[in-house]
C-alpha cells in the first residue's frame, strides 16, 4: 500500500504503532563518539520520527534491536533455575536494505544452523522491519556489488521528502486500526542506490589457497585487535557465556551471553592456556574469508552485505574493501 | 632618540639588546590563530621588520628588527588581528595593550586531538577576556587532558579537562580493552568483577582513556565538564617547582572566579618593594600561607557537587642554593 503521509500524519501512525510495538531506529546519541563533542548514530527505542536519523549511516547495525550485546539467558539459585523473561513486547525495526539483507546472515546462523536458538527466534518472530531507503551511498558503501542494495519482504518501505513521508505498508497489521485519506494513497518507487563509489572484486573462483598469502602479514602490524569491525558489523553473531555469581550471594547467579569478536585476545583460548590464533594477521584472515568465502559455500550468499561500517570504524584505517580487493592477486600466491 | 621605555613595554613591543630596534610582540589566546592572522604577522615582519617572527613559548609572536618609530604603524597593521583574535583594548588603532599577565595558553584542544576532553583554546580565550590587561604577573594554560601537553603544571593555574566516565554495563562485552589502558597508561583505576568493571572513583583522573579505547560504547563521556585545577607552578630562579592540585572536578566557571578572585588576593599581599614592584603569585602564597590564599580564592565560588577541595596543599621543586 503506497501512501504519501505529511510529517504529522506520520507522526500519528507512529503512535498507534507505539501503543503496540517497542519501535527501534537509527538515533543521534549527542557526545556519546569516543571523542570529545561527538556524537554518534545507533539503535534506540524511539516514539517519533524526529528522533530517527535518515541523513546518516548508523555508526552499529540494527542488530542489538534483536541479538542485545548483553543477553541473560537464565538465573541459578542453589537448586532453581529460572530463564530470563522473554522481551515483552513486539517490535518495529526501521533499517536500510544493507541490514535488512544482513537479517538472513543472522536467521541462518541462529535459526537454520543445525539447533534452533529459542532466544534469538523468539524476538526475531516478534519484529517487524521498515526498511529506510538510501538516496545515495555513503562512505565505504559497497551495497550493489554485494547485490544488497534492493531487498524485498520488508513488512514496510520508508523515505522522507522535503515535507513528506513517502511510505509503503507490506505487511497490513503495520495499518491496523489507522485509516488512511484516500487523498494518501500514492503510486510510489522504493529508493535504492545503483552505484556505489567503493567497489569490490570478489573472484569467482576465489579458493582456500588465498588462506596462505603473504598478503595477511601486514595487518599483524597495522590491526590493534580492537574489534570495532566485528561490533559494528551486521553480519557478526559470535558471543561468548558468562556465568556469573552475584557478589553478595555466591549461591545466585546468572548465565549471560555478550557479543564477542574474532578480533580480540581471548577469542581462541582453550582450556589448558593455548590460544591457536594469537597472528593479527591470520584473525584478519580469518575474520574477511567468513565474511566473502566460506560463508558463502554453505549458505549460497555472501555474509558481507557491504554497508562498509568496519571500514568506517577502524581506528587504524584498514579498509575491508582494499582488503577483498587484493585477494584476486594473492590467490594461488604464497 | 628618547623613548619612554615603560611606555613601549605596555604596548607590547620590547627593548632588545640592538639599539634603536624593538620586537613587536603578538598575543594569540590559546594558540589559535587563521591563515589571514598569520598573513598579517607575515605582512609586518616583511614591511617594517627583518621578514623574520619568533614562535614565543607562550603562542605568540615575536616580530623583531622594527624601528621604535615605526610602532605606530606596526599597530595600524595589529588593528585587524586584534579585532579578529577578540583582545581587550582601550583605545582602537594603539596596538595591544601588554601587562603582567602573561598570554593564556591552551595545547590543541579537541579541534584536533582525540585525546582532548575540551575545546581548550574557547576557555583560554574566554579567560583572556575575563583578565586582560593586567599587570600582575599570572601565568594560566588550558590543557585538554592530563597528558599536559601544554604544561599546565608549570603555571600559576592549570587547567586540566576531564571527563566523568559513564559505565552501561549491558553493552559491556568484557574485552577489557579500557582496564589494560587505564592499567598501562593512567592510574589502575578500574577493575574487572564478575567479567564486568567498576571504577574507583578516587583513583579516576578523568583523562578518558577508557572512553576512547572501549569499541561498544559502554563507556562514554559525562555531559559535564570537569577540570582538575593545579595552582603554583613556576619555573625561576629559586624556586621552581610543579603546580599542586587544589581542586579535583571543578566546573569552568568555578576556575574562572577563582582566578579572578586571586588578582584581588595578589592586589592585597603583593610587595610592592620587590624587584619593579612585581612579585610572583606563588611566592606570595608562600608568605601568606595556603589557607589565606583558599579563602580569597574560594569567596563567592559556588563549587559543584561534584567538586573536591584540597585541604592542605604542599608545593616541592628545587629551591636553588637554599639560601634565601
Amino acid at each position: 500500500m503506497g501512501l504519501v503521509l505529511s510529517a504529522s500524519r506520520f507522526g500519528k501512525l507512529m503512535e498507534e504503532w507505539s501503543k503496540k510495538y517497542d519501535i527501534y531506529a537509527p538515533a543521534l546519541f549527542e557526545g556519546s563518539g569516543p571523542f570529545s563533542d561527538t556524537d554518534q548514530v545507533r539503535y534506540a527505542k524511539v516514539t517519533s520520527l524526529e528522533e530517527i536519523v535518515f541523513d546518516k549511516k548508523s555508526n552499529y547495525p540494527f542488530k542489538e534491536a534483536i541479538l542485545p550485546i548483553t543477553q541473560v539467558l537464565f538465573y541459578f539459585t542453589e537448586d532453581e533455575v529460572r530463564e530470563a523473561a522473554p522481551r515483552g513486547r513486539d517490535a518495529v525495526i526501521f533499517l536500510r536494505s544493507c541490514d535488512f539483507n544482513a537479517l538472513r546472515s543472522l536467521d541462518a546462523i541462529y535459526i537454520r544452523n543445525v539447533i534452533e536458538d529459542h532466544y534469538y527466534k523468539g524476538v526475531r518472530e516478534r519484529a517487524k522491519f521498515v526498511v529506510m531507503g538510501c538516496e545515495s551511498s555513503f562512505d565505504n558503501c559497497f551495497c550493489v556489488d554485494m547485490e544488497t542494495n534492493t531487498c524485498s519482504g520488508y513488512d514496510a518501505y520508508i523515505h522522507l521528502e522535503a515535507d513528506s513521508v513517502t511510505l509503503d505498508i507490506v505487511n497490513p497489521e503495520l495499518a491496523d486500526s489507522f485509516s488512511f485519506e484516500s487523498g494518501e494513497n500514492a503510486q510510489i518507487t522504493p529508493k535504492f542506490v545503483t552505484a556505489t563509489t567503493t567497489r569490490v572484486n570478489i573472484p569467482g573462483n576465489l579458493d582456500a589457497s588465498v588462506a596462505g598469502s603473504d598478503m595477511w602479514d601486514e595487518y599483524h602490524t597495522r590491526c590493534t585487535s580492537c574489534g570495532r569491525c566485528n561490533f559494528v558489523c551486521p553480519t557478526c553473531t559470535c558471543f561468548s557465556m558468562q556465568d556469573v555469581s552475584y557478589t553478595d550471594n555466591g549461591k545466585c547467579g546468572e548465565r549471560r551471553r555478550v557479543w564477542a569478536s574474532c578480533q580480540v585476545d581471548g577469542f581462541t583460548d582453550m582450556a589448558g592456556g593455548h590460544s591457536f590464533r594469537a597472528n593479527k594477521g591470520q584473525r584478519t584472515r580469518y575474520r574477511v574469508l567468513h565474511k566473502v568465502y566460506d560463508f558463502k559455500k554453505r549458505n549460497g550468499y555472501h555474509m558481507c552485505v557491504g554497508c562498509g561500517r568496519c571500514s568506517d570504524a577502524c581506528q587504524e584505517y584498514i579498509s575491508f574493501s582494499a582488503c577483498v580487493n587484493k585477494l584476486e592477486k594473492a590467490m594461488g600466491v604464497k | 632618540m628618547d623613548i619612554n621605555v615603560k611606555k613601549v613595554k605596555k604596548n607590547a613591543f620590547r627593548v632588545t639588546k640592538h639599539r634603536g630596534l624593538t620586537a613587536s610582540r603578538v598575543r594569540v589566546p590559546g594558540g589559535d590563530i587563521t591563515s589571514e592572522q598569520l598573513r598579517i604577522v607575515a605582512e609586518i615582519a616583511d614591511k617594517y621588520g627583518n621578514g623574520k617572527a619568533h614562535i614565543t613559548t607562550r603562542q605568540g609572536f615575536e616580530i623583531p628588527g622594527i624601528k621604535y618609530e615605526d610602532m605606530p604603524k606596526v599597530n595600524e597593521m595589529l588593528q585587524p588581528l586584534i579585532d579578529q583574535l577578540g583582545i581587550n583594548q582601550d583605545t582602537p588603532g594603539t596596538g595591544y595593550t601588554s601587562a603582567g599577565t602573561r598570554n593564556i595558553t591552551a595545547c590543541i584542544g579537541n579541534r584536533v586531538c582525540p585525546f582532548a576532553n575540551v575545546e581548550t583554546s574557547r576557555i583560554a580565550k574566554r579567560i583572556d577576556k575575563a583578565v586582560f590587561p593586567h599587570d600582575l604577573h599570572f601565568k594560566i594554560a588550558i590543557t585538554g587532558c592530563p597528558n599536559d601537553c601544554v604544561k599546565a603544571r608549570m603555571h600559576d593555574f592549570g587547567l586540566i579537562a576531564a571527563t566523568m566516565p559513564q559505565y552501561e554495563r549491558d553493552r559491556c562485552i568484557s574485552c577489557y580493552a579500557c582496564e589494560k589502558a587505564c592499567r598501562l597508561k593512567a592510574t589502575q583505576a578500574l577493575k574487572i568483577v564478575n567479567e564486568r568493571i567498576e571504577r574507583e572513583h578516587t583513583k579516576c583522573i578523568g583523562c578518558g582513556e577508557c572512553v576512547l579505547n572501549c569499541p561498544t560504547r559502554a563507556w562514554t563521556r559525562s555531559k559535564q565538564r570537569y577540570f582538575r585545577l593545579a595552582i603554583m607552578g613556576r619555573t625561576g630562579k629559586k624556586n621552581p617547582r610543579l603546580a599542586e592540585d587544589f581542586l579535583l572536578w571543578a566546573d569552568e566557571d568555578s576556575c574562572v572566579q577563582i582566578i579572578k578572585n586571586t588578582y584581588k588576593y595578589v592586589t592585597n599581599y603583593i610587595n610592592l618593594g620587590a624587584p619593579g614592584g612585581k612579585e610572583h603569585i606563588g611566592y606570595i602564597v608562600d608568605r601568606t600561607g595556603f589557607h589565606e590564599f583558599k579563602k580569597w580564592a574560594l569567596e563567592d565560588v559556588k563549587l559543584g557537587p561534584d567538586t573536591i577541595v584540597k585541604e592542605h596543599v604542599n608545593w616541592g621543586g628545587i629551591r636553588y642554593g637554599l639560601h634565601y
